[in-house]
């Protein structure tokens, strides 16, 4: 039984919602399917994290067709740490839409939608199998896309048409990039590449489809060039569906972006300079667009993207440090994202508007609340001892060791501008008197609410505040965690025979 | 399009094309065939029928909402899968065989059981899909 644990998350998700469609119409029995389905999911995921953690790699050949031939399922460190990361974002997620979202659009179906997403997610991060990877973005986009439409309305129909349009492109020119390494090798598992592109004799062919995948996967990621999909798209949906999208999806283009860098392709100088260039324009453009923006679900978008530019610094400085620091400051982000967005959700049940302008007064009238709220937006600057503070130590000094002054500017810059964001939404949204708005009919304010769902709302912020305090005060723990990741991306060796079983 | 002779075919056809369909479906292990043409097919028989005699009599005739079929199938596909794991202890997906020849079938495995899934699927889709969209016109 032990062997096949690698594939238990993805097999638990697919279970969980195959028999939430079977209870398509109980919307009740439904929460708590999928309240205690996620507290199991998370059980399986630290069981499989703790057996990775104790055992090394693991591969398991899906249908036992041999290696290069079947699809292949990996856990890596990596892996099991994205997939426990991702448990615990569900399970927080899955309480706070519960207590947040309309019935009209839970009838719909959110909850089967929501664990198919999940189930897409893990599936991501567990692959082997670069087509695989491809099925997996697929299922992501397609659930996505469902959650982004739930409801109907205008606003959301115009967001998820350029979300759906530009995902489809990167998906277009990843499945090109698949298809042209499949002329180029014959072979299509990851660990199998990994041995054959290194073989190849067409360097420049080789060296134009890293950049179809780094194209492709950037689109995702939301990187610097191609990132108008994400802002306009992702403020449209209900809170608890922007706090799984923004903690989640464009790391899972991160996730692949460094599995292909670290794995398949060598990354060198000018692809380097490539990544780094756009690291450093991302940090710049989304911290900028997320200083012009008055909308809090819009401020924590263009932060999502402004963001992003670090783990891919990370990724193109490519020595273990900056790895380490990109892998950190990933844990670090997934955790703080998803609390942000539902921040942003209670934020706006209170006075029914999002607007920073006509928002105000909060710390006044919920003192405690505000200061739950500080955790996640106060790690998301980064200041000393919280979580956020750490990566960026790494990324830095891995700056000074390459000498490379450029993007260590870009990262303080990024940070410093992050502050001002966060100090700017703190004084509007918190510290301001606020204005008294006129009531909106039908709309679910927070105080209105029943005990039962304000706990709904709450409980799932207190627990990813606790996570994201231990990843700060126990940064120790992640950050060896996070060291020995990057052994293992960079001795892919590991991996290959963990792949063909020779170990 | 309610003409008598699209009408008295249909009832000859779909029993003819549902045969058909299982027929594709059991075929499909090394031939041309399997779960999601065999799926389709019937999906046919039962939109062809509902040409001739009208949405309505169709339902009466089915008794079961489609939509219903997608889960079921969906669990069969996903139990076939899971079986292997449970029984012997192989990876997800692995192909278990009844060792005996059975009649009309050929090759009893797991493999059978995936497809009868998808065929379920599929049928469940389809008819959801074009039984919606004739009803809002």
């Amino acid at each position: 039984m032990m062997q096949q644990l690698v594939m238990y998350p993805l097999l638990f998700q697919l279970f969980l919602s195959i028999g939430l469609i079977f209870l398509w119409k109980k919307i009740s029995w439904q929460k708590w399917i999928s309240a205690v389905g996620s507290v199991i999911n998370l059980g399986i995921s630290v069981w499989l994290f703790i057996h990775i953690w104790e055992n090394g790699t693991q591969g398991i050949q899906a249908g036992n067709w041999e290696a290069p031939f079947g699809i292949t399922f990996v856990a890596d460190a990596l892996s099991a740490s994205l997939v426990l990361l991702t448990s615990i974002a569900g399970l927080a997620v899955s309480v706070f839409s519960a207590g947040s979202l309309m019935s009209a659009r839970l009838k719909f179906g959110f909850y089967p939608v929501f664990h198919f997403l999940l189930l897409g997610l893990c599936g991501a991060f567990l692959t082997g199998d670069i087509f695989n990877l491809y099925v997996w973005f697929e299922i992501i986009i397609i659930c996505s896309f469902v959650l982004l439409t739930l409801g109907g309305e205008k606003a959301q129909l115009e967001g998820a048409m350029k979300y759906f349009t530009l995902n489809f492109l990167a998906s277009v020119v990843f499945l090109t990039a698949i298809a042209v390494l499949y002329g180029l090798t014959g072979s299509l598992n990851m660990a199998d590449l990994a041995v054959k592109v290194a073989e190849i004799e067409n360097r420049s062919l080789v060296q134009v489809n890293a950049l179809l995948f780094l194209v492709g996967f950037g689109i995702k990621a939301a990187v610097f060039p191609l990132f108008f999909w994400l802002p306009a798209s992702y403020h449209t949906p209900p809170s608890a569906v922007s706090a799984i999208f923004g903690g989640l999806l464009t790391k899972v283009g991160v996730y692949a972006l460094i599995r292909v860098f670290t794995l398949i392709f060598e990354v060198d100088p000018f692809i380097q300079n490539v990544i780094l260039g756009i690291a450093f324009l991302t940090l710049f453009s989304g911290a900028v667009g997320a200083l012009v923006q008055n909308n809090v679900m819009k401020v924590f978008s263009y932060l999502v993207i402004s963001h992003i530019g670090y783990m891919i610094a990370g990724l193109g400085m490519m020595t273990e440090v900056a790895l380490t620091g990109a892998i950190f400051y990933l844990f670090h982000d997934i955790v703080v994202k998803t609390n942000l967005f539902m921040v942003s959700g209670i934020i706006h049940r209170v006075k029914g508007t999002s607007d920073m302008k006509k928002l105000g007064g909060f710390y006044g009238k919920y003192p405690l609340l505000s200061l739950l709220f500080a955790i996640p937006l106060f790690s998301l600057v980064g200041i000393p001892p919280l979580s956020g503070f750490w990566p960026k130590l790494s990324l830095i000094s891995a700056g000074f060791d390459l000498e490379n002054y450029w993007i260590i500017a870009g990262i303080l810059l990024a940070s410093f501008l992050t502050l001002i964001v966060i100090v700017k939404l703190w004084a509007a949204v918190f510290w301001k008197t606020g204005e008294k708005l006129p009531e909106q009919r039908n709309f679910p304010y927070f105080d209105n609410l029943k005990n039962f769902q304000k706990t709904q709302l709450i409980a799932p912020i207190v627990f990813l505040s606790f996570v994201t305090l231990y990843i700060g005060f126990g940064a120790e723990n992640i950050h060896s965690l996070s060291v020995r990741i990057s052994e293992e991306l960079l001795n892919k060796q590991m991996y290959i025979d963990a792949v063909f079983n020779k170990s | 399009m309610k003409t008598l002779i699209l009408r008295t075919a249909s009832n000859y056809m779909l029993p003819l094309l549902l045969v058909f369909s299982v027929f594709i479906l059991l075929r499909g292990h090394y031939l041309p065939g399997g779960g999601f043409v065999g799926g389709l097919i019937a999906a046919i028989a039962f939109v062809l029928h509902a040409f001739a005699n009208g949405l309505e009599n169709t339902k009466g005739l089915l008794r079961i909402r489609p939509g219903v079929l997608m889960p079921i199938g969906l669990g069969l596909a996903f139990l076939s899968g899971l079986a292997p794991v449970l029984a012997v202890d192989e990876p997800f997906m692995t192909g278990l065989w009844w060792p005996d020849h059975v009649p009309v079938v050929g090759n009893l495995g797991s493999a059978l059981f995936f497809d009868i899934g998808v065929y379920l699927v599929v049928i469940g889709v389809t008819l959801t899909i074009i039984f919606s969209i004739s009803e809002s016109d």
